[in-house]
This record gives structure tokens, C-alpha cells and sequence, in this order.
């Protein structure tokens, strides 16, 4: 990303972001609420144009390259009186078009990053009955299923818990051993940027630090992303 | 005189074969209306149809075309058909760039839409006969469907079923989840203009016959009633096309046998197999 600026109405969400990203890595984007972390995700989609400056994933402009890009979003916005399979939802990771019905080639995929997830008994459940924690990996699932070259998640822990979100570390590091695909992902946990990471941007509308976490998570870098409460993060992992 | 034998008459085929068209088309459609929760968009263009039919018959009168000679020309459907086309646009750009939400946006082209045509319909002299009363534009009359009639109506489902199928996989994704949709390079804003532009022809053509009170109804109960029967989006969509065309003909037929309104008669038909469907889902 070279000198990226997003304002939405008034507020300028992101200002001058300039970051450069070696493929293989796994890069934790960590900042307050309001910090423009989704935002910085939906430039790299190509879901947000830049008002200024410009956002280039493969060395062609973003958005260009959906294929080649796995996304697990934040918030499950879906309507859930939608009739869905989480075997359909996986399908349209293949297809990217939602299925009328699931082919058998495609039927084995879907399946197959199900199981790759831990979650192919969830298959043929509707979506709507899935916890948080299964409703994560049928979502992963889809991301993975076209062997991406790059897995955006945004804050992909919320609503699952402890162990489920050490499983998704996991599972995440395992494919990129695997693939040696980038991973880019969001995320509130320190804790998780610092032992899962092996780059961390800190952001508050601008780059406050962006590095290894040893050089990125020290004290005063969060101080001047997180003010005051970042002291107690520091201290807290 | 049986119904089979009924069926033997140019009336009644024409009826059955607008009412089925219609139950195909707004079948396909109402999943998408359902499932976007747009149930109040049906309502809203039917009206918006109305204040076209008036704002047609207005023009059709005062310029002469009534006394043309070209039959055509005489129906108002074909002001009321771009009229709600607009509307319709209108209300997707209102949703889009603006803070207010579907309801609210319909609502305000609801009420402009029955004011003009209740307007444009009082400017009408009272001994001007167009061919169509007020009680047919709101509560239909399927019985007296023309041949113009049957060829929009054919017109626009052939248009309707193609596009509404050819995006089908485009449409569900984005359905499902406008910004996941939008990341595996759906053009979802495109779409929805689409759809809205699809919903304002299919319930311009259809208004005329099954009237617009009933349109709303037609466009949701199907849809609702295979919601509730349904595990996928694929089974509702034919489920919701077969449960209108079955309604329709069971309705149509009903109607014929106890000498009652068409319109609500289907309608009802429709509303029975929405309370079967419930009991067997809860079931």
C-alpha cells in the first residue's frame, strides 16, 4: 500500500498508509476500535477505493485478483433465514457464485476444506444453527477452499472460544506452511499477534509501527496507537 | 357449464395462461423479494403502477389516442410500465445513497404514486370510457385479460424468466451476503438495480390482472410459503414457482366454480397452502 487515504463523509478513516508485504508472510494488523483495521481490509478486497495514494495486491491493482484471494469476514452479516448448507457456503468459495446445486468435483473440494478445518460433519447443517466457533470454520473453509495465495480475516476469534481460537491459529499456520501463502489477519489479541505473527502493523488511522513483533509491540509504539490503555496491553502478554 | 368445459373458451385460456405466466414470474422473483426482505417493495410499485395507469390514461385521453383507432395504444400500461420502472430506479438509488432504509423510501414513492393517480384519474371526464374501471386497476379482473394483454404479459415473462435466471447464482450470493458477494467480483449494486427494475415491469404487467392490492400478496405468499417448506435457496425457488402455478390454477378454478372475484380468490389459495406449509414445518 503506498500513501493510502480513505475518508468516509467526514472522517478520514485512513490517513497515508504505506506498508509493503513479502508474500509468505503472516501479518497481524492490531489498533483500537475506530482504527480503521476493517477499512484497510476492504481497500486490500478492492471493496474501498482510496480517495488518495493506491493499494496493489500481486503487483496489479486490488480487487483485480478475487480468485486468488481467500477472505473470512468480521462480522457474519447474513441473513440467517436464508436456507444454507454450510457445504453451499463452502461451494461458493470454489465458485463464487452461489450454487443451485453442488457438483460432485466440487462436492469432494468442499469437503475436503471442511475437513482441513475439522468441520466436515458440519456439511450438511444449515447455517443458521451453527455456534460462532462452527460457523467460523464453515466460513474458513470457504476462504481455503481455492487454495489462495492470500487469507484476509478480519478479527476472525470474535465469538469463539479459547480453544477453538487456538485451532484457527493453527489451522491458519499449518496452511501456510503448506501453500506458503500470505496471511493478513485483523485482530483485537496482542497476545496472538506476537506468538502467530511474524510481521505486526499497529494502526490508528496512520502506521504507528509496522515490523517483527519484537520491534512493533514494545511499549511506546502502543502508547501512541492505543494512548494510555496500550501500558496495560504491554503489560498484559 | 363445467369447467372443463369453461376451458374451452378463449376468456378462460387467456386467463389461465396470464395467470400462470404471472405465477412464474413473480414465483422466481418473490425469493429474491422475500429473502431481501423488500415484501413492502411489492406493494409499493403495485402502487406505483397505479399512479402510472392514471398518468397513462391521462395522456391517452387528452391526447387523442383513445379516438386513434389503435388499440394498442389505448392501454395505459404502456405509461404505467416505464412509470414504475422509474419508481423503481428511484427507490434503489434512495436505498443506496442515502441514510434512510427500504420501508421508508417505499413508503414516500407509495404515497406520491396513489396521490397522482388518484389525481390524474380525477381529471378524466366521467363519460370517457377507457376500457378499464378503477375497481379492475385495484382489485384485477383476470377473466377479462386481452389479447395485448397476454402478449405483455408474455413479453415481459419471457424477459423476466431469463434474467432472473441467467443471474440466479449472481443474485442468491449476493442475497445471501451483498459484501462477500462483492469480494468474489459480484456486481451486487448493479444487481439490485436490476432486480428492482425486473420487480416494476413484472408487477406493471401483472397489476393489470391480478390488480394491485393483490400483486404484494402474489409476489410474497408463494415465496414464504416455500421458505418455510425449504433447505436451500434452489428448492425454494421451485417450490415457490410450482406452489404459484398450482394456487393459480387451483384459484382460478375455484373462482370459476363459486361465481366469486378471481383475484382474491387465488390469493386465498395461495394463504391456505401458506397455513399448511407453516403446520408442516412446525411439524
Amino acid at each position: 500500500m503506498h500513501r493510502v487515504t480513505v475518508r468516509l463523509g467526514e472522517a478520514t478513516v485512513l490517513q497515508d498508509v504505506s506498508f509493503e508485504l513479502a508474500a509468505g508472510c503472516f501479518l497481524a494488523v492490531v489498533g483500537p476500535n475506530g482504527a480503521g483495521k476493517s477499512t484497510l481490509v476492504k481497500v486490500a478486497l478492492g471493496l474501498v477505493t482510496p480517495q488518495r495514494g493506491h493499494a496493489a495486491l500481486f503487483g496489479v491493482e486490488a480487487g483485480a485478483w478475487p480468485e486468488r484471494i481467500g477472505y473470512v469476514p468480521q462480522l457474519k452479516t447474513f441473513d440467517r433465514s436464508f436456507p444454507a448448507t454450510a457445504l453451499e457456503l463452502v461451494t461458493t468459495g470454489l465458485r463464487r457464485r452461489w450454487p443451485a446445486r453442488v457438483g460432485v468435483g466440487e462436492r469432494e473440494l468442499a469437503y475436503a476444506a471442511l475437513s482441513r478445518v475439522g468441520a466436515e460433519h458440519l456439511a450438511k447443517r444449515q447455517l443458521a444453527r451453527l455456534s460462532g466457533g462452527e460457523l467460523q470454520r464453515a466460513y474458513l473453509a470457504r476462504a481455503l477452499a481455492r487454495r489462495p495465495e492470500l487469507v484476509l480475516l478480519d478479527e476472525p476469534a470474535t465469538g469463539v472460544d479459547f480453544l477453538a481460537e487456538h485451532d484457527l491459529y493453527d489451522l491458519l499456520e499449518g496452511y501456510q506452511r503448506d501453500t506458503g501463502a500470505t496471511v493478513v489477519m485483523v485482530t483485537h489479541d496482542l497476545a496472538a499477534a506476537r506468538y502467530h505473527a511474524d510481521r505486526v502493523l499497529v494502526l490508528n488511522r496512520q502506521v504507528h509501527g509496522f515490523g517483527t513483533p519484537d520491534e512493533v509491540l514494545c511499549e511506546s509504539c502502543l502508547e501512541r496507537a492505543f494512548g494510555h490503555l496500550g501500558h496495560h496491553h504491554a503489560l498484559a502478554f | 357449464m363445467s369447467l372443463l368445459d369453461a376451458m374451452h373458451l378463449a376468456f378462460m385460456q387467456r386467463a389461465l395462461a396470464a395467470g400462470v405466466l404471472i405465477a412464474v414470474m413473480s414465483g422466481l422473483l418473490g425469493v429474491f423479494v422475500v429473502q431481501r426482505r423488500l415484501s413492502f417493495l411489492g406493494a409499493g410499485l403495485a402502487h406505483a403502477a397505479f399512479g402510472g395507469m392514471g398518468l397513462g390514461a391521462f395522456i391517452i385521453v387528452s391526447s387523442g389516442l383513445l379516438a386513434s383507432g389503435v388499440g394498442l395504444l389505448h392501454h395505459p400500461l404502456w405509461i404505467a410500465a416505464p412509470f414504475s420502472l422509474l419508481a423503481a430506479l428511484a427507490i434503489a438509488w434512495v436505498r443506496e445513497h442515502t441514510r434512510l432504509s427500504s420501508d421508508t423510501a417505499i413508503g414516500v414513492f407509495f404515497a406520491v404514486s396513489v396521490a397522482l393517480g388518484v389525481l390524474f384519474f380525477s381529471l378524466i371526464p366521467p363519460d370517457v370510457n377507457l376500457g378499464l374501471s378503477l375497481m379492475d386497476l385495484l382489485f384485477g379482473s383476470i377473466l377479462a385479460v386481452t389479447g395485448p394483454d397476454l402478449a405483455a404479459i408474455a413479453v415481459v415473462a419471457v424477459v423476466a424468466v431469463a434474467f432472473l435466471l441467467g443471474v440466479w447464482g449472481r443474485l442468491a450470493y449476493a442475497t445471501f451476503d451483498d459484501e462477500l458477494a462483492r469480494t468474489d467480483g459480484v456486481r451486487a449494486r448493479l444487481l439490485e438495480y436490476l432486480l428492482f427494475a425486473c420487480a416494476a415491469l413484472v408487477i406493471a404487467v401483472s397489476s393489470v390482472v391480478v390488480g394491485i392490492i393483490l400483486m404484494a400478496a402474489y409476489l410474497v405468499i408463494p415465496a414464504a410459503s416455500a421458505r418455510l417448506l425449504a433447505r436451500s435457496l434452489a428448492q425454494m425457488t421451485v417450490l415457490s414457482v410450482v406452489l404459484a402455478v398450482v394456487t393459480t390454477v387451483v384459484g382460478l378454478g375455484l373462482s370459476y366454480l363459486a361465481d366469486v372475484p378471481s383475484g382474491s380468490t387465488i390469493v386465498l389459495t395461495q394463504a391456505a397452502l401458506f397455513l399448511v406449509a407453516a403446520v408442516v414445518s412446525r411439524s
